[in-house]
């Protein structure tokens, strides 16, 4: 079985699970253009709807193999809430695949598990290093911080942090905030939710929500509420280096995640300057970026200059 | 089933143990739970005095600690839990890994109940808290249909207790962050949702105006009821349509569902509401009570009765309620 591999010296990069739903030829190509990108890890598989299946999950383990052999380490991600029994079938057979890592999103994949290697995705609540250690019991390899914790946080589970546990960050891309049983896509058109007719298809960032006063506010994408405009931590890479972060976690975007990908690995490599780096990478958002968590305030804020 | 109450004070204590609760839910003052609101909850004196009380009247007192400590401020939860064990309480409600690990070892006899925060929503993930921590109760998030709650209750190794009145969160517990991306507080970090110092009453040409860290929540015009600005239950505009994106400002009543929840074999029914004033636990404690003994009496014939909905209305945010997600029939 492929494993999760151990610590580098400097963060690698990895792509994260594909938030959003996408026609199945749009995620095949856009993972064969992941094959050629400089990620080093690839988390695959479907994290927010189980009724989003337009690949299953032997196609997942085929875009998978296509992908270790491309040399990268892939990780099967799993469904984040986890209510009916089907749910917990697929659970059930992706944490038994026997052939990669899997990533956990809920307490039920944990158990799942049942002690062999695994990743705590951001939606398992590590808050503390208690919590981390306890985890490690169980066969946690590496954590993803929780997305509201800030850099300080960070730095005092990094300190207490259980040996051979690796640590990653979400990096980039519209954060995931919040998870409901009421599908705001299929609310938004007035459909049930068990006959929503796959409207998240038509929004492959997701759907925008703006305020009475028209400011945009967040995304709605299917049960999942994220932020309305990317997180970015590039400004920060010196940072998450000294705090001896593994992994910086890129979260695929509809448009110019290859880009994105080259930036960070461009800044990580010492080919552009990290200030330079993130300069470019705000030309292209034109609603700008938020990085408020990082510094211990509103996750919606943004923070010109670095620290 | 048990009747759980809210407490935020003494007073609300008192008066939910004096109309027939089984149990009282009380948290510490600090943010070691998630209604660390000004004003509110018990100094380890008043709990000690709220133990004695209820104790003395055949009820029982749950502690919740049911924030997520960060490294800094680990001490406090930790010292809550060696306080609440020292004072006799019946039961800790918990989410955090940590605070589960160290009281599970401490404290092997002190009843653990898993917070709605920790989001277990599923029997795997019921087990795992069992089989690790010794959890012997679950309170389950409030997303969940009645089909699952039933099927969950049927295999789960531990009790289930469900929500059966009070503000209604639509997104699951312990998974929002909406609130400190907003205003840096939310209910794992700090214990408050949407917390009233970020809040803004702003009257406009355009109407009353709520905001949260800024943000426009409403816009309420002449006529209108304005409600606190909950984040998740403000107009929005998705497209060109301008409407309760997330969801509307009701409350959960599932008075409507109490034998289909006793059949299925649920524990408890928990009423949301420590924030509440002791007139508020009052009313809902006297209904439910009514409510549960009608209800164990006869289940078959049991109806709800016209003037617990018409008392429960007047108590409901926004004057409105459902049975939320218990009510849908998706699977």
């Amino acid at each position: 079985m492929n494993d999760i591999s151990a610590a580098s010296s400097g963060p690698r990069l990895s792509l994260g699970p594909l938030l959003y739903f996408w026609p199945r030829d749009q995620v095949l190509a856009f993972y064969r253009q992941a094959a050629q990108w400089p990620v080093d890890v690839v988390y695959l598989g479907e994290t927010v709807c189980s009724k989003r299946r337009e690949l299953r999950l032997d196609d997942w383990l085929e875009v998978a193999d296509a992908l270790a052999a491309a040399g990268k380490e892939v990780v099967l991600s799993t469904l984040t809430l986890i209510e009916a029994g089907s749910e917990l079938g697929v659970l059930r057979r992706i944490c038994a695949n026997g052939r990669y890592p899997v990533e956990a999103n809920d307490m039920g994949a944990v158990r799942l598990m049942d002690g062999q290697p695994f990743v705590a995705g951001p939606a398992i609540n590590l808050y503390n290093p208690h919590a981390l250690q306890r985890l490690a019991r169980v066969g946690l390899r590496r954590w993803v911080l929780p997305v509201e914790l800030s850099a300080d946080a960070l730095g005092a589970m990094q300190a207490q942090r259980p040996a051979g546990v690796q640590t990653e960050v979400f990096a980039f891309g519209r954060l995931p905030l919040a998870y409901s049983a009421r599908c705001f896509t299929a609310r938004h058109y007035d459909l049930p939710k068990d006959h929503c007719e796959l409207r998240c298809l038509d929004h492959p960032d997701g759907l925008a929500l703006h305020t009475r006063e028209d400011a945009h506010f967040l995304t709605l994408n299917g049960i999942q509420t994220q932020s309305s405009q990317p997180h970015n931590l590039l400004p920060a890479l010196d940072e998450l280096r000294g705090l001896g972060v593994d992994l910086l976690r890129i979260s695929p975007q509809a448009q110019d995640t290859g880009t994105v990908v080259d930036l960070f690995r461009h800044a990580l490599d010492g080919q552009l300057d990290p200030s330079e780096a993130a300069g470019r990478l705000e030309a292209m958002i034109p609603g700008g970026t938020c990085d408020g968590y990082w510094h211990g305030q509103a996750g919606m804020t943004h923070r010109v200059s670095g620290p | 089933m048990e009747l759980i109450c809210p407490a935020g004070n003494l007073a609300s204590l008192k008066a939910a143990v004096d109309h027939g609760a089984d149990a009282v839910y009380c948290g510490f003052r600090d943010d070691t739970n998630a209604r660390h609101f000004p004003g509110l909850n018990f100094t380890p004196e008043q709990l000690r005095q709220g133990l004695t009380y209820a104790h003395g009247r055949g009820s029982r007192v749950l502690l919740a600690l049911n924030t997520y400590p960060q490294a800094d401020r680990w001490a406090r939860w930790q010292a809550a839990v060696d306080r609440a064990a020292e004072l006799g309480v019946d039961a800790l409600i918990v989410a955090d890994l940590g605070v589960l690990d160290y009281a599970s070892r401490h404290y092997p006899e002190l009843r653990l109940h898993l917070s709605v925060q920790a989001s277990a929503t599923n029997l795997e993930a019921i087990r795992f808290y069992v089989e690790q921590f010794g959890v012997q109760r679950v309170v389950v998030p409030r997303v969940l249909s009645l089909s699952q709650v039933r099927a969950l209750a049927a295999d789960s190794p531990a009790e289930v207790e469900v929500f059966g009145f009070g503000s209604l969160c639509v997104m699951v517990e312990g998974r929002c962050l909406l609130s400190s991306y907003v205003t840096g507080e939310s209910p794992n970090t700090y214990g408050a949702c949407s917390p009233a110092k970020a809040v803004q009453w702003h009257e406009t040409g355009d109407g009353l105006e709520t905001r949260l860290g800024g943000v426009l929540i409403d816009r309420f015009g002449p006529g209108e009821r304005a409600g606190y600005p909950t984040l998740c239950k403000g107009r929005f505009r998705v497209s060109d349509q301008t409407y309760y994106a997330i969801e509307e400002p009701t409350s959960l009543n599932t008075l409507g569902l109490l034998p289909e929840l006793a059949a299925a074999g649920v524990a408890a029914v928990k009423i949301e509401g420590r924030q509440r004033n002791p007139a508020y636990v009052t009313e809902v404690t006297r209904v439910w009570r009514s409510a549960l003994d009608d209800c164990a009496r006869d289940s078959a014939g049991y109806r709800v009765r016209p003037d617990w909905l018409t008392r429960l209305g007047k108590l409901a945010e926004g004057g409105e309620t459902t049975l939320g997600a218990l009510d849908r029939p998706w699977q």
